[in-house]
């Protein structure tokens, strides 16, 4: 920052959210302070099928990470992002908070969403947008969820074009039921998650 | 490939691997990031806060019954992104330390006491100007398990969202003349001086009140789209 009044030159570098950030970004009842965004998007009236997302974080050594949270930015079920803050008058906000707990484990509610422009014409896959912060991580470490019923439209995916063919299964949800899928995301390692630079 | 908000902004951050913070070692990605466009994705985000934000979430010493220990203070600053512009009506998440260098949280077992008096979270919602101010109590530096005899510089935790999904930020604010930043592998893990110090608050007297609270000043930039060059009119 200059001290001289100018606009500063450059951006404010990220520092880690370190292991105590629970009582004011995921308070969740057990600190007393209101929840902003929790783990549940799935607002009655939003467009698109009831899903659940539920999965562990893993480190380097196959480790659970009890102390990390993901945040979530996905469309609608019609490929609507919202804007202003909701998805049209439905109240759908397409943003979650899901810390994880015992065994590294998080859940996520929301509904599936819909595919999503992509530039230059055509469509994105449907996919969510994962932010992961946690002790240890410096930076948002960023990477997207799709979903293994879309294997056609992943075939045409700009964005999965862009992975090695080897590890796009990182970034494919495993459905364990109707409505319920898996995704695990592992820090560091052999079976390592596939993350963005964006 | 369409990228919107420039890349090289980005060489301000950390590395993801910064071995002298230990902790990074197992939780780093030890193959390279993959490149993506700005899709319609990365160029959208959530907008929210207004609803939740009360006035007195800006004041951390006014969340219980009596007033907290430790020396009080007023954080301001403004938030603008690169290209200068202010960033209004985006919201900032804050959470700290006590005076004692004591967090709420469970799981912090160092043997400082706790205040009942002081939970350590605030928020706010930017003004239409980009600016935002908090009051709280000087955070205390606290020890930790990194290193033999490591210490945290006190700081202040920061999160803010901006304008779309790549704007998020979570960042620490630190204080001047801290004799620990020398020594904090997390401050230091910044491969840039210069943008190391942006993370540095600047004690200023216009926003001490007197009699009250000393002020501390603490701008932060997020990126942009890099729509105009960087240009300062008035830069002589």
């Amino acid at each position: 920052m200059t001290t001289d009044g100018k606009t500063p030159r450059g951006i404010t570098p990220s520092q880690t959210v370190g292991p105590f950030f629970a009582y004011a970004l995921t308070p969740n009842g057990r600190y007393p302070f209101e929840t902003l965004a929790g783990n549940d998007m799935a607002v009655p009236g939003a467009a698109g099928e009831v899903v659940t997302i539920s999965g562990r974080v893993l480190d380097g050594e196959g480790k659970p990470v009890a102390d990390a949270f993901l945040e979530i930015w996905q469309a609608d079920g019609e490929g609507r992002y919202p804007a202003g803050g909701a998805s049209g008058n439905t109240g759908f906000r397409g943003f979650a908070r899901a810390e994880t707990l015992d065994e590294g484990r998080f859940e996520v509610r929301t509904v599936k969403p819909g595919p999503v422009p992509a530039p230059g014409g055509g469509l994105q896959a449907p996919h969510l947008c994962i932010g992961l912060f946690a002790r240890g991580v410096l930076r948002r470490l960023y990477t997207r969820l799709y979903f293994p019923e879309d294997g056609a439209m992943h075939a045409g995916d700009a964005v999965l074009a862009l992975v090695p063919a080897e590890r796009r299964d990182t970034l494919i949800a495993r459905r364990s039921g109707d409505g319920r899928y898996v995704f695990d995301i592992v820090l560091n390692g052999p079976d390592e998650t596939v993350f963005f630079e964006a | 490939m369409s990228i919107i908000y420039p890349l090289n902004s980005l060489a301000s951050h950390p590395p993801y691997l910064a071995p002298d913070y230990v902790s990074t070692r197992l939780r780093s990605p030890s193959r390279p990031l993959v490149i993506l466009p700005h899709t319609l994705s990365e160029l959208t985000g959530p907008a929210f806060g207004h609803d939740v934000v009360r006035e007195n979430h800006m004041d951390l010493t006014v969340h219980h019954a009596g007033e907290p220990l430790g020396e009080r203070i007023i954080v301001t600053g403004r938030v603008t992104d690169e290209d200068g512009r202010p960033i209004p009506d985006t919201l900032i998440e804050i959470w700290q330390a006590n005076a004692a260098g004591r967090y709420v949280h469970v799981n912090d077992q160092h043997p400082a006491p706790l205040d009942p008096n002081f939970t350590g979270a605030g928020r706010c919602v930017t003004g239409p100007d980009g600016s935002y101010r908090f009051v709280t109590i000087r955070p205390g530096a606290y020890p930790w398990r990194n290193h033999h005899n490591a210490w945290r510089p006190a700081h202040i935790h920061l999160s803010l969202f901006g304008p779309s999904f790549l704007t998020r930020l979570v960042t620490q604010m630190y204080f001047p003349g801290d004799p620990l930043l020398a020594i904090d592998p997390i401050y230091q893990s910044i491969p840039d001086a210069a943008a190391r110090e942006r993370l540095v608050s600047r004690f200023d007297l216009e926003t001490t009140v007197p009699e009250w609270a000393l002020g501390y000043r603490f701008d932060i930039v997020l990126r942009g789209r890099g729509q105009t060059p960087w240009e300062d009119p008035h830069d002589d």
